[in-house]
């Protein structure tokens, strides 16, 4: 047997090494599937999967808070909006229009890092005095920073750009780039490259390496000592402590780097977006990329993306598309009345399924907790452990009696 | 007098650093408090404006203070925060708006006997329906949890909250809907010219009666005594022959007939109400109870007011916009530098 049918072998049996193995393929073969069956008008496809990109992004931040370290953040979207703003003020002209008056020009690779390392130190700032707390109270801090976050950014005034937010913010550049049939041009190399809405693929690009990038980072943390120390005390923080492990600075560190990552993602949407406006960090953001992590399964960085891909396709695909096809469902079932609007209430169906977004959150955070806790694609670990306490819970009467 | 100073001083933490943290925090008190003594004696208006902020902050803060109980309550009994709470409020208003015109209950009626009686009539039918859904909340989302990781019934209660506004938004859509105006609008004189609004009164009346009789009711009552008997000790509880389950959806009915009654007189005191108010005021009850001293019935009472008055002079006397980071701002200052509340005592970590 040859070491490739080997490694082969030797991982099929492995659900997270598929996974990554399915969702790499997918990320390569996607914007190349999408125009081909779309006859080259995927463009817009292909940007929305870069945006879902910066789902995945905080959900794989969110997985090292909660899934590895145990410690709930419902204010997750505020370091998102940090790592935005950061990315905003640091890369456009609006510096020069505060009191500064000085504009600021960073280059899109350099401010990336600036806005992840703002976000760590916010959430190192948030984490030192409350960490402390128990695991609900924490999500507390957190719930009121997130709120406290977004209307800090709209009532700043100059500082922020206030209600209307930032716009006009610099697009990531290259020195070059290959060009090639799918921007409709023969292979070459174009010099000077700049990212703009016209083309989106390479922001998916973009996109793809800055989740390998991440993936790796993580992985290789949730595989050392720290990654050790997280499950420790998210399992029992008292028995953690009392092996030595140093709690506070282990959930400071769980808590700074999944800001971090929250803070890169920010970064990467204001430039996509080349605006930023304090509408878009509300605590729904915060709701989605946990039910992200739930559904994937907490502590495992495929399943977390997994839960990513899955809610994002739901959420802002399904779902926006979800009305018309109910539309034209009831049509062909000569239900045309249900399309319109009626005096007594009735919204056409239209709309009420576009307003069932809240329901269909709430039930799949319920159901994946009630049915299948660990979620679509669990940890190995966890669910051994899921296991072992089923049979603790089975043999404690039998102690009792003896 | 004297044992709840010394209980004051023994919840207060005695290492050097927790010393210095809460000197710093004091510090920041004292000068908050002195920056809003000096705004409010400055400020235009005079006394006149006063009475009304106040008016205002009281009546919101008998509002937060039944929201409030109902967090305290739940999280008192089994350590859970139910986030789906705030929405069960604002259910209060949707339901008691829809059973309002079959009391025959609109807009125009004059304030008196004939339209007191029919109101009671609403309160009742919306705090049990209320009561009903919250129990059924706990039945489905956090009895099979009971023994799970914390993490999951929290994460559930997240999932109901989202649920019940989104059934809230399919019922009537995401907009702002108009209440029936049904309270008195006039003008109570309390002398010297100065006035206060006769619905703040009603309000803050209403909830003093619901919060008087749910005292006496976790006092007197066996099931409050099984109530607290719960909350203490749980095994032990159940040991003595206290039958949990029923204790514990017992406390989410109360709790949500409460939060229901809130509803209702947050829709008659502001006229408005929509399927999203609940977050934002579910977190403002729970900062309430927070500051009370979580798991503390008095406290949470004491924590609805504050932050109802708190919330009344900033908008009164500083700007609008800053006032809901002011309140989670609050939130956030309680819980690192007094986590156990103005009238909580420490508890050890489970």
């Amino acid at each position: 047997m040859t070491r490739a049918q080997e490694f082969v072998r030797a991982n099929l049996r492995n659900p997270n090494a598929v996974a990554y193995f399915l969702m790499a393929a997918g990320a390569l073969f996607f914007p190349a599937i999408v125009q081909f069956a779309t006859g080259g008008n995927g463009d817009y496809l292909v940007g929305l999967a870069a945006d879902g990109g910066i789902y995945i992004l905080m959900a794989i931040g969110l997985n090292v808070v909660v899934g590895f370290a145990g410690l709930l953040d419902l204010g997750y979207a505020a370091f998102f909006a940090i790592g935005s703003y950061t990315y905003a003020l640091v890369a456009s002209n609006h510096l020069g229009v505060t009191p500064i008056g000085h504009n600021l020009h960073v280059p899109f690779w350099i401010a990336l890092f600036i806005g992840m390392f703002v976000a760590a130190g916010a959430g190192a700032l948030l984490g030192a005095p409350t960490l402390r707390l128990r695991g609900d109270y924490l999500a507390i801090v957190t719930l009121g920073f997130g709120e406290i976050v977004p209307r800090v950014f709209r009532n700043a005034g100059i500082w922020t750009g206030g209600v209307p937010g930032i716009s006009a913010l610099d697009v990531p550049s290259l020195p070059g780039w290959f060009v090639g049939p799918w921007v409709g041009q023969d292979f070459g190399w174009a010099p000077d490259f700049r990212f703009t809405s016209a083309n989106l693929t390479a922001y998916y690009v973009l996109m793809v390496v800055l989740i390998t990038f991440v993936v790796i980072l993580v992985n290789n943390l949730h595989g050392s000592r720290l990654g050790r120390a997280w499950m420790a005390v998210r399992e029992d923080e008292t028995a953690a402590a009392a092996s030595g492990v140093n709690t506070v600075t282990i959930k400071l560190l769980a808590f700074s780097i999944g800001a971090a990552t929250s803070g890169f993602a920010g970064a990467f949407y204001g430039a996509k977006l080349s605006y930023v406006s304090s509408e878009n960090f509300g605590f729904i953001v915060s709701v989605t990329v946990l039910a992200m992590v739930v559904l994937g399964g907490m502590g495992n960085i495929p399943g977390a993306m997994l839960g990513g891909i899955v809610l994002y396709f739901i959420l802002f695909w399904l779902l926006p598309n979800a009305p018309l096809q109910m539309q034209s469902l009831a049509s062909s079932l000569g239900l045309d009345s249900l399309n319109h609007s009626s005096p007594n209430g009735w919204p056409g169906i239209a709309e009420v399924v576009s307003r069932s977004k809240y329901v269909i959150f709430g039930l799949i955070l319920v159901g994946i907790m009630l049915l299948r806790p660990q979620g679509l694609l669990p940890s190995q670990i966890r669910k051994q452990e899921l296991r072992h306490e089923e049979h603790e819970a089975l043999a404690a009467p039998r102690q009792l009696q003896g | 007098m004297a044992a709840m100073v010394q209980r004051f001083r023994a919840s207060l933490i005695t290492t050097p650093t927790a010393s210095l943290i809460n000197l710093v925090g004091l510090a920041i008190v004292v000068v908050a408090l002195v920056a809003t003594v000096q705004r409010v004696v400055t400020a235009q208006g005079g006394a006149t404006y006063f009475f009304q902020t106040m008016g205002f902050g009281l009546a919101l803060g008998a509002i937060f203070a039944l929201v409030a109980l109902g967090y305290t309550m739940v999280y008192g009994i089994i350590e859970l925060i139910n986030f789906a709470h705030g929405d069960v409020f604002t259910l209060g208003a949707f339901i008691s708006a829809a059973v309002l015109p079959i009391f025959g209950l609109t807009e125009g009626r004059t304030f008196g006997i004939g339209l007191i009686l029919p109101l009671i009539g609403v309160f009742l039918v919306t705090m049990l329906a209320c009561a009903l859904i919250n129990v059924g909340i706990e039945r489905v989302a956090y009895r099979p949890l009971r023994h799970a990781p914390r993490l999951a019934p929290l994460i559930t209660a997240i999932g109901m909250s989202a649920f019940l506004e989104g059934v809230m938004n399919v019922w009537r859509g995401p907009f702002t809907l108009h209440y029936p105006d049904l309270l008195p609008e006039s003008q109570i004189p309390l002398g010297g010219g100065v006035t206060i609004a006769a619905k703040a009164v009603t309000v803050i009346v209403l909830a003093v009666v619901l919060m008087v009789a749910l005292t006496v009711f976790v006092n007197r009552s066996t099931l409050g005594k099984a109530m607290r008997a719960t909350a203490q000790d749980r095994d032990a509880a159940q040991l003595m022959g206290i039958d949990i389950n029923r204790t514990i959806a017992a406390t989410f009915f109360i709790g949500a007939a409460l939060a229901g009654a809130g509803g209702i007189i947050y829709g008659l005191y502001y006229n408005s109400y929509s399927a999203f108010d609940g977050f934002t005021y579910g977190l403002y009850a729970f900062t309430a109870a927070v500051f009370g001293g979580i798991g503390n019935i008095p406290g949470a009472a004491l924590g609805g007011i504050l932050i109802g008055v708190i919330y009344a002079i900033s908008d009164g006397y500083f700007t609008v916009s800053w006032t809901q980071v002011l309140v989670f701002g609050i939130l956030i200052f309680v819980l690192v530098f007094r986590p156990t509340g103005l009238l909580g005592m420490r508890v050890p970590e489970k």
